[in-house]
């Protein structure tokens, strides 16, 4: 289900030092034509679908159509995300459609506590940083006890 | 229009790029799940003057295999013994496991998972009050506090996941400094001391986006750049082959590079061929465990509890007796179906879905309360696709299905490679430094500890998640807490041997040169022909990738054999991947974007090789349903109940594939 975008929508991130969508594609697909000022997917058949550049894209330029190997036309699935949730259309081939709303963080992004003060105990056992205590299998249901 | 035969692409490549050095203590090479691990962990143990980085081939925001988001954690241990989870991961892997690092992963998994919380995943939870699901925004006590998950099966746990690799990415890259995490970079080869024997030194990649090659040196690193895609000929050939139902763009790149420096390898017979919605390759997992669904075969039969079935498993014990069915088994009873005639096999979430309504109302809730928790039902139900797999929904939206109308057809896939998921292959690694891990004599590729937790059998050289093999089912959380477990033993490693100083045995210059001669072989050659990807002195690593899908679906079972192979047909492959390996030095690449693919490809062969090379080795077929030898057609516990490890040796070029002992570490008597 390969994405592709609206030119009439896409402005190239305006040239920014980041397009959103070549930031963002985790296979390195998005790719902007400096000359055109638009964006475009280069290699369609290596799309996983992931919609990571569809949620980012600020101008909401772009959408996916199905894998033309085994999708019959018709209908899409398009997010609308935002920092705490994600709405989901989902438009049939016979033009029913279905929303639905998803929380996706319950924290504000950035807030996420990376404990960079916090130092290990002692680098000789096997305990983590935010642990408490180090478990040992039961000696009773060890193989070499029996 | 002017002739096909300049580069494509945005970013041209150019025949001398810029070469960058970097000398690090530590460098971690990848950016899913282990590596954010190890990225959030590492400065906790770190001296301040530590230097670390971090190199991704994308963005840490959404790389790795939980970019698109998950529907549910796999691993969570919680009320569970952590005995019985290494009993069910050694059972499902059909025996021949490290129960020593399952039990180590164990132990770590939920601090990882209570992070997660705490970072702001949603996790679902159990209404104290109505018994309800609650989804993961609604106020509830937190996993520490006691609130209770919705768990599915008796290890997993649902979340509202979209947002996953963004809260996990984020603490990691505060945590390692942002100006330490350089990414659109991919490291292709790893590079050895030029003095200390079997010891890493460095690595050497490449910018996706400039002319630049990275040339690093570093004491201690991590390798977790996920599993294998796209190494076996998908069932969907066109733009579909991008719905691989692993990450697309895993391209066994942690196997190869680990193995071309002489780490041992470890179960590389292992494939994982999921049974998954047909096409779409949307998850299964919900519709079997939280919708309680069942497959049906093309008669409208429910197979799987029938009496011819429970005698085709008695076949596979102890493995076939278990309350669970072992996933390849699964897959060998739906593929008894269809080789019958029997299909097409559907989930029936028709069935399912309306056995809830129906018991909804038979305890005499009015239509109006049924109405709303129907909303709530099919809610859940789509949210498990939308969570992780949004090419299934758009494909049930493309066919107009309503899952509680009409059942959907699920299949198995092609084959993939990996050790985090219901599969174990990779590298062998030494487990925890403590007494209860076995003490083995014989040289490291036999053994299950030596002095550095999850380190290879290469000096300095660590793995996690996906890159560590014999001991899967550690999932998304799973790899988490692997990276992080490797991260403070690589700390230990560097302070052990703080005298070390790397030194490369190539210069930068050479190393350059290596890595941008698909670059400079497209350049002297392009002009021979008026199309660029048409050339006779050169090839392009899409079609070089078609020769190995091919090759191997022929010769190395395939979907195009159901899974059959044999010793014939193994050797014919293993001479058609030897002469695939010799023209892969004749890669071209116009652009930035197609010398990573070349790169990717060169990384898919050495993989596949040693995948058939092990299966070669492995004289039974230890996972039906996964694959199968026609020659030695059955899982023969008295002869193969061991290990397949693998070295190549990088002096001499040779590979060794060896019967190691396995060793229960937990009790087998009772076996569940």
């Amino acid at each position: 289900m390969p994405s592709y975008v609206d030119p009439s929508k896409c402005d190239g991130c305006k040239g920014g030092d980041k397009t959103a969508c070549m930031y963002i594609c985790p296979n390195d697909l998005m790719v902007l034509n400096v000359e055109e000022m638009k964006a475009y997917n280069q290699e369609p058949d290596a799309c996983w679908e992931c919609y990571s550049c569809v949620k980012i894209c600020p101008q909401g330029a772009i959408a996916v159509r199905g894998y033309n190997d085994f999708v019959p036309m018709g209908g899409q699935v398009h997010p609308m995300r935002s920092s705490d949730s994600i709405m989901w259309t989902v438009k049939f081939r016979n033009g029913n459609l279905k929303r639905f709303k998803f929380p996706v963080r319950t924290t504000a992004e950035g807030a996420a506590n990376a404990y960079v003060d916090l130092k290990g105990a002692n680098l000789d056992d096997e305990m983590l940083s935010t642990e408490k205590a180090l478990k040992a299998p039961d000696a009773g249901k060890l193989q070499a006890s029996k | 229009m002017a002739l096909p035969n300049k580069p494509l692409g945005e970013l041209a490549a150019v025949v001398n790029p810029e070469i960058v050095e970097h000398n690090v203590d530590v460098l971690i090479v990848g950016g899913g799940m282990a590596a954010c691990g190890t990225a959030f962990e590492i400065k906790k143990w770190a001296p301040a003057d530590m230097k670390i980085t971090l190199v991704d081939k994308a963005s840490m925001e959404r790389s790795g295999a939980v970019a698109q988001g998950l529907s549910a954690i796999n691993t969570y241990i919680g009320e569970n013994p952590i005995e019985n989870y290494v009993k069910m991961v050694r059972n499902d892997l059909m025996g021949v496991v490290r129960e020593d690092l399952i039990y180590d992963l164990g132990r770590h998994v939920d601090d990882s998972v209570h992070l997660f919380e705490e970072w702001g995943l949603p996790i679902w939870k159990v209404d104290p009050d109505t018994g309800d699901n609650l989804d993961g925004s609604k106020p509830a006590k937190t996993l520490p506090e006691g609130g209770k998950p919705v768990r599915t099966g008796k290890w997993q746990i649902m979340i509202n996941g979209e947002s996953y690799k963004c809260i996990v990415a984020e603490p990691a890259k505060t945590a390692l400094g942002e100006e330490n995490c350089l990414e659109r970079i991919f490291i292709v080869k790893l590079l050895l001391d030029k003095n200390k024997e079997n010891t890493i030194a460095g690595a050497v990649g490449f910018s996706t986006r400039e002319n630049k090659v990275h040339v690093f040196t570093c004491k201690a690193m991590m390798v977790a750049c996920g599993g294998a895609v796209n190494i076996f000929r998908p069932r969907s050939t066109g733009e579909g082959k991008g719905r691989a139902w692993y990450p697309v763009w895993n391209a066994g790149s942690t196997y190869t590079m680990c193995a071309q420096v002489g780490a041992t390898l470890t179960m590389m017979e292992n494939r994982f061929t999921p049974a998954r919605f047909k096409d779409g390759y949307g998850p299964v997992g919900a519709w079997f465990l939280l919708f309680k669904a069942k497959v049906q075969n093309g008669l409208g039969e429910f197979y799987a509890n029938t009496d011819a079935v429970k005698d085709e498993l008695s076949k596979f014990m102890p493995y076939g007796a278990s309350a669970v069915t072992p996933t390849c088994l699964r897959n060998h009873l739906m593929l008894n179906e269809l080789k019958e005639g029997r299909g097409p096999i559907y989930m029936a979430t028709d069935v399912a879905l309306n056995a809830f309504l129906d018991a909804k109302k038979a305890s005499g809730m009015d239509e109006k309360d049924v109405k709303k928790y129907w909303k709530h039902l099919e809610s859940e139900a789509w949210e498990d696709f939308l969570d992780m797999s949004v090419g299934q929904a758009g494909l049930w939206a493309g066919m107009n299905i309503e899952p509680e109308k009409v059942g959907s057809e699920i299949m198995p896939t092609e084959p993939y490679m990996l050790g985090s998921h219901s599969g174990c292959c990779g590298i062998w690694v030494s487990g925890p430094n403590e007494d209860w891990v076995p003490t083995v004599d014989g040289p490291r590729s036999h053994q299950y500890k030596w002095g550095y937790n999850r380190m290879t059998t290469v000096n300095g050289l660590f793995t996690a998640g996906d890159g560590v093999g014999a001991s899967g089912h550690k999932f998304s959380s799973g790899s988490h807490a692997e990276g992080r477990i490797a991260a403070k033993q690589m700390v230990k490693y560097c302070r052990d041997n703080a005298a070390f100083t790397p030194e490369l045995a190539q210069t930068a210059q050479e190393l350059a040169d290596e890595i941008y001669a698909p670059v400079k072989l497209y350049h002297e050659h392009v002009g021979a022909s008026t199309a660029a990807d048409v050339n006779p002195n050169y090839c392009k690593p899409a079609g070089l990738m078609m020769r190995l899908m091919k090759a191997t679906d022929e010769y190395g079972g395939g979907v195009a054999t159901y899974y059959m192979t044999s010793g014939k047909l193994l050797n014919i492959c293993l001479d058609l991947l030897r002469m695939l390996r010799e023209d892969a030095e004749k890669m071209a690449a116009g652009d930035l974007h197609e010398l990573m693919r070349a790169w990717e490809n060169y990384h898919r062969i050495w993989t596949v090789e040693s995948h058939i090379r092990h299966i070669e080795f492995r004289k039974e077929s230890r996972y039906p349903g996964f694959y199968y030898r026609s020659d030695f057609p059955t899982c023969d516990d008295e002869n193969w109940k061991v290990f397949v490890n693998s070295t190549f040796d990088p002096a001499t070029k040779e590979w060794k594939c060896e019967k190691v002992n396995c060793v229960n570490v937990i009790e087998t008597d009772p076996w569940i």
